[in-house]
């Protein structure tokens, strides 16, 4: 593995881990706010959700096969 | 009487749709295995999707969710939403996408043939299906379950249990008989849609109802005002971790979803995984918001009953509320048939064959007429001691679900590890095999605790680990077998590291 592709699976290896530690937000445990008719951490999830989509897209636009494909 | 027979008649009716559609796939289906397991790999975008979406929603998330969601708050949506959305999602690349390709050069369609022929263990392979069909029992047991459940809901009782759950066995193993991986994966992608829309409709039907989503969060709220705060009661932060890592890990290692993996191209594997935490979202958020605003709204549900069905049978009209019934119960055959094909591929590939050549009769045409029969066979015997296990086994929808997928998810990391790290050995993937079932078996079923009570003693294994389950732990553990016994032990002769490298060039 090329330095280059050793840097960027670290960076995409980062981004996953941030994707799963924030799908539930933490930083609002026990917190009770509503608003616009749904508790506040379920937007932030809902948010979170098209993010995650929006990242997996251009992962796959970009470095699909990175960390699995090896390269000859 | 007049409203049972429209409700049975709305369900009936749906069924035999489906039927229709796997009549018809029959067809277009030759008989290879490639193609009766996996479609020949040429499964199209929306195809793939809906017929992995469909699989993973079954009773588990139509009926269990939304109890959950009635009894313990709304956070089950983060649980499932963290679990699917993403968890799930970064699996599907890091081991499914490289399964498609090791499984696409070698021409694999089960788990255990992959792992039999890198390590060259014949009992591995059998070892791999045999526990793989030991937890999917349960899970098909809980599809029954569920159908029964729902019947009854429907009826009021005036159906009884036997006939829902017996009554969608006998249409999963007529479906399975005709069908094979394409007509399921085209009724699944029917399926799917159909329970979206309605899923929607039926939170559309509520709302309007009662005043919009605004009325229905506050009434929760005033119902239960733990509703509305995040965390608190079952939802501690160990629970809510240790629920979304043994879910996601164990549904990669189901059968059914499992070979999903190598049923699409490569362009189509993509665009799946990034529509993949969107699709989840717009299911688990309407369905399990139903059941928690139904805390607000006085709904009683009576024990062995969902809230689902009970909640829309108070605010919808009865020709909907059957509808939505018949949408789950697609929902629960599609996962039930997917299975059941998939279990009889583990059946006849990994545990027949293997046998037959121990006890040294060959192969010849003659045996794949066989071994058709053996699958069909095999998937007759499974589901009939399934619905038979159904009538009597004890655990909500959500408790059964949740102790498969645990015991499913007992496998992932050896398999991770065979394939990413070339020092796994034979004797490290029997260890992290065998060590983690025995140790999670032995935390699901009473067994120290017979053991030593007929000696008298009173020992019982912890029911958590500082509040971690015993599936999470049990994850832990595998790692830790496999990565010991694998350095102190040495590769067989007849072990084949060099089997899971692969490039995707030639994959395109």
């Amino acid at each position: 593995m090329t330095d280059m592709r050793l840097v960027r699976t670290a960076g995409w290896t980062v981004v996953a881990l941030l994707l799963m530690a924030l799908a539930v937000p933490w930083f609002l445990w026990r917190d009770a706010t509503v608003a616009f008719g749904l508790p506040l951490w379920l937007w932030w999830h809902v948010g979170w959700m098209v993010l995650a989509s929006v990242v997996f897209a251009v992962f796959a636009r970009t470095d699909w096969g990175l960390g699995v494909e090896e390269v000859a | 009487m007049a409203e049972t027979a429209l409700q049975l008649g709305i369900v009936g009716a749906y069924m035999l749709v489906a039927l229709a559609v796997g009549v018809v796939a029959y067809r277009l289906t030759d008989r290879s295995a490639e193609d009766y397991y996996l479609a020949s790999r040429t499964l199209g975008t929306v195809v793939l999707l809906f017929t992995t979406f469909a699989t993973l929603l079954s009773a588990f998330t139509f009926f269990g969710g939304p109890n959950l969601a009635f009894a313990a708050g709304p956070e089950w949506i983060l649980v499932m939403g963290l679990m699917d959305g993403i968890i799930f999602a970064v699996l599907w690349y890091v081991i499914g996408y490289k399964q498609w390709l090791v499984g696409k050069r070698h021409g694999y369609v089960t788990l255990g043939e992959m792992l039999g022929d890198r390590f060259g263990s014949t009992p591995l392979r059998v070892l791999v299906a045999g526990v793989s069909l030991v937890w999917l029992f349960p899970y098909v047991m809980l599809q029954q379950k569920g159908a029964g459940q729902a019947i009854v809901g429907l009826t009021e009782g005036a159906v009884p249990f036997w006939v829902g759950a017996g009554g969608i066995t006998l249409f999963m193993i007529a479906y399975v008989a005709v069908s094979g991986m394409r007509g399921v994966a085209w009724t699944d992608t029917i399926q799917g849609l159909f329970m979206l829309s309605l899923v929607w409709l039926a939170v559309a039907w509520l709302l309007t109802d009662i005043g919009g989503a605004g009325v229905a969060t506050e009434q929760m709220g005033a119902a239960n005002g733990e509703f509305l705060a995040l965390g608190g009661g079952l939802y501690t932060p160990q629970f809510i971790i240790s629920s979304a890592v043994s879910i996601a890990f164990g549904v990669t290692m189901f059968p059914q979803i499992n070979q999903r993996f190598a049923a699409g191209s490569k362009t189509v594997l993509k665009r799946t995984f990034a529509l993949w935490p969107v699709l989840v979202l717009l299911l688990f958020v309407p369905a399990f918001m139903l059941g928690a605003w139904a805390v607000g709204l006085g709904v009683e549900v009576p024990q062995g009953s969902n809230v689902v069905p009970v909640l829309l049978g108070e605010f919808a009209p009865t020709w909907f509320a059957a509808l939505v019934i018949a949408g789950a119960m697609a929902a629960m055959m599609s996962s039930s048939d997917s299975m059941l094909l998939s279990g009889s591929s583990y059946l006849t590939r990994d545990v027949y064959r293997p046998l037959k050549r121990a006890f040294g009769s060959g192969s010849s045409d003659a045996d794949d007429a066989r071994e058709a029969l053996i699958a069909r066979v095999g998937v007759v015997v499974f589901a009939t001691l399934s619905f038979v296990a159904s009538l009597y086994s004890p655990g909500t929808l959500v408790q059964i679900g949740d102790t498969a997928f645990s015991g499913f998810a007992q496998l992932t990391v050896p398999v991770a590890l065979a394939l990413y790290w070339g020092g796994t050995t034979r004797y490290g993937m029997y260890a992290g095999v065998v060590g983690t079932q025995v140790f999670y078996v032995l935390h699901v079923f009473p067994v120290v605790e017979t053991l030593t009570g007929l000696a008298g003693l009173s020992v019982a294994l912890s029911g958590t680990y500082m509040g971690w389950t015993p599936g999470v732990v049990g994850i832990l553990l595998g790692l830790l077998l496999t990565v010991g016994v694998s350095l102190v032990t040495t590769a067989a002769p007849d072990e084949n590291r060099s089997v899971y490298r692969v490039d995707g060039v030639e994959a395109d």
